[in-house]
């Protein structure tokens, strides 16, 4: 679904190379973890495969069901189905939620040639996603961001998610923030929606969130390359011993 | 050293082709005008009040022309009930008009009643404009008040159950329009006066308000869309104890518009909200000049301007709250905020404070800034393209100015209105 080869990234005003030949591959229906020290290079990723300005593919490619992604705008990106939960979710004062929500999962519809959803329609379906993330009316209604908690907003990019249901989602570092009671309602959340045909990428530096949300492949990033791939099994060694043991094996 | 007084001829060549119309109640109050755009002259590119905005092609004899434009949108205020009075460059025009009665309010053309002896309108025509021409020269309103031969004498008695709206349509490409209105609000009443319309080539308008104790006034204002007409205008507002004047301007195109609003809190618990909305694109040059003068104790001022500038469009805000001694407990808040869409847009604003009182609590601020960049990413990582995203965050910046309209539907109409302006243009 989701391969990424060879990818190289240097920042555009400065001539720093942050991700030096990312090779990944996420299939329909897997969940992959990217676990890493800070500064590993994980967000930049995700901001490069959602379409994000400054920085510069100097090598590789990544595509999405065999559409080149780098080609893309960022909204034909998400409406080719990418999907990124932001690590640090954007306030936008001035736009309700509300509108933010109806303006996006249309937009995305008249990308693929669908009619608009009613407004009647549109209101039942966020209120019953937001009720399962416990996302109260009064937050639908405040603009996008503005004065939420942390946690408040990760529920609230899994909300947007929900109602977006995109094909591949990436999530970076969802679980930060968020209290024992909230990650269950983000990771029921994000099982919810766990399908055949959609992929999973997500960053995290805490197996609790994998506790949750079962992988079936994990990643050690560090350097700006993938270093290690492995099973469920690698998320609990580098909890337990952290990275140093897996960094001097590759050195 | 025999520099010619360019002011002084200029002047006198801008008022030679005026006619001032004569006799009746406002004969008096049109002479005193007459003596003191005289005496001021009218503005010269260097004086400080004009220093961001070109006075000349506003006190020049002949207007430049200004091209009508045609538009397939309804007409402003569609669909909300009101009564409508209908100026076409300047002259009313009685076929498109309503009839003017309306209960709770009286209203009257000065054209038709100028010429009798006495009016209500006596004591306020030309006054609260020569008030306001202290501590700074309007030599503009001064003109007007001295030739104006129309406008509307509105007398606010209860809470008329429609909104009155001027039209001022623009069907001349070198019309020279000047209006003067008068609107006096009594104790405890209400009323909403909606405008609507580029008026003329060049228009010169002047609105006087008094406002009684405990009356209340709002003004919602949108000011046509042709891109070469030019407009002055003026608000002279007093207010009473416990009344209420609320005004809000939106302003999409025009190649030049000076709105001088002039507010003077003179009875305690008084609430003064101006505030104004504009987008330009090109060749606009728009500025909003403010002077709230708090004389009453416990009164409440807010300025709230918002400016969208693009393709190299210019906007001036020059606000000023004056507390006089004694004004105690003032609440006076100003802001003025521009939205730069390109690197040739410029926003030049002059905010001041100026404080005799010893209890009071103001607070301004003016900012500059472009599209948040973040804002725009996070709403196209969600699919939204960037035209309408862009579209959304300029929404949302105006948004501010538009919360000052005490009524929502209007707000919302006026709402719909920059939402198409945007869409237009991407
Ligand atoms: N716009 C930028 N300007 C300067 N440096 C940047 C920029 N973007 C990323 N970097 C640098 O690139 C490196 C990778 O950053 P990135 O945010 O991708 O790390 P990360 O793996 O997500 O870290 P964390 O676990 O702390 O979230 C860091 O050294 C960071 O400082
Ligand atoms: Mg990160």
């Amino acid at each position: 679904m989701l391969e990424i080869k060879n990818l190289h990234v240097k920042l555009e005003e400065e001539d720093k190379q942050i991700l030096k030949g990312v090779n990944l591959s996420v299939e329909a229906g897997k969940v992959h973890a990217i676990m890493g020290p800070n500064g590993s290079g994980k967000s930049t990723l995700s901001y490069v495969l959602s379409g994000r300005d400054g920085y510069e593919v100097t090598e590789g490619s990544a595509t999405l069901e065999g559409t080149d992604l780098l080609e893309l705008e960022p909204e034909e990106r998400a409406a080719a189905g990418l999907f990124l939960a932001f690590q640090y979710p954007v306030e936008i004062p001035g736009v309700g939620n509300m509108t933010f929500l109806r303006t996006a999962v249309n937009a995305q519809r008249k990308a693929r040639g669908q009619d608009e959803m009613s407004a009647a329609d549109f209101l039942k379906e966020v209120r019953a996603r937001a009720k399962d993330l416990k996302i109260d009316a009064e937050m639908l209604k405040r603009p996008v961001n503005v004065g939420f908690s942390g946690g408040e907003k990760k529920r609230n990019e899994i909300l947007q998610m929900a109602m977006l249901e995109p094909r591949m989602c990436i999530l970076d570092e969802t679980d930060s923030g968020l209290d024992v009671d909230a990650m269950k309602l983000v990771s029921d959340g994000v099982n919810a929606l766990r399908s055949e045909g959609r992929g999973f990428l997500v960053i995290t530096h805490y197996q609790r969130l994998l506790d949750h949300i079962q992988p079936d492949v994990v990643h050690i990033m560090a350097n700006g390359q993938i270093i290690k791939t492995g099973g469920p099994e690698l998320a609990l060694e580098v909890e337990k011993n952290g990275y140093a043991d897996i960094l001097n094996e590759v050195a | 050293m025999a520099v010619p007084d360019r002011r002084l001829s200029e002047t006198d060549a801008r008022l030679e082709g005026l006619r001032m119309p004569e006799g009746g109640w406002a004969a008096p109050a049109r002479q005193d005008a007459l003596a003191r755009v005289q005496a001021m002259g009218l503005p010269q590119r260097r004086d400080e009040y004009w220093k961001f905005t070109r006075p000349d092609t506003l006190a020049q004899v002949e207007p430049p022309k200004a091209g009508l434009f045609h538009s397939d949108e309804a007409p402003m205020y569609d669909g909300i009930d009101r009564l409508r009075i209908v100026f076409v460059d300047g002259v009313f025009d009685a076929a498109q008009s309503d009839d003017l009665a309306l209960e709770g309010v009286s209203i009257e053309r000065l054209a038709e009643v100028g010429a009798r002896d006495i009016h209500w309108a006596k004591d306020l025509y030309g006054t609260l404009e020569a008030r306001g021409q202290v501590p700074v020269a309007r030599p503009f309103a001064a003109l007007n008040t001295a030739f104006a031969e129309d406008g509307v004498l509105i007398h606010v008695t209860g809470r008329p159950s429609r909104p009155i709206n001027l039209v001022y349509m623009h069907q001349s490409e070198s019309s020279d329009a000047i209006l003067h209105n008068v609107i006096k609000v009594d104790a405890g009443a209400e009323a909403t006066i909606l405008e609507s319309g580029p008026a003329a080539a060049r228009f010169n308008k002047c609105t006087e308000v008094d406002i009684a104790d405990t009356g209340r006034l709002h003004m919602v204002r949108s000011q046509g869309r042709d891109h070469e007409r030019r407009a002055v205008t003026h608000i002279f507002a007093r207010l009473g104890a416990e009344s209420v004047f609320k005004a809000f301007t939106l302003t999409m195109n025009g190649v030049l518009t000076r709105n001088e609003c002039v507010v003077e809190l003179t009875g305690d618990d008084a609430v003064a909200h101006v505030a104004g909305a504009c987008v330009g694109d090109g060749d606009f040059h728009h500025d909003d000049t403010v002077f709230v003068t708090h004389d009453a104790v416990n009164c409440e001022s807010r300025q709230v301007f918002k400016k969208v500038l693009n393709n190299g469009a210019t906007g001036v805000f020059q606000g000023k709250i004056l507390v006089k001694a004694g004004a105690q407990k003032t609440d006076g808040y100003q802001i003025s905020q521009s939205l730069l869409l390109d690197g040739d847009s410029q926003f030049l604003a002059k905010p001041e404070l100026e404080i005799y009182a010893d209890d009071v609590a103001c607070s301004h601020g003016s900012t500059s800034g472009a599209i948040d960049e973040d804002a725009l990413f996070y709403l196209r990582s969600r699919g939204v393209p960037e035209g309408p995203a862009t579209d959304l965050l300029t929404l949302a910046f105006l948004g501010e100015a538009l919360d000052e309209i005490e009524n929502r539907d209007l707000a919302e109409h006026l709402l719909e209105r920059l939402n198409n302006w945007l869409a237009r243009r991407r």
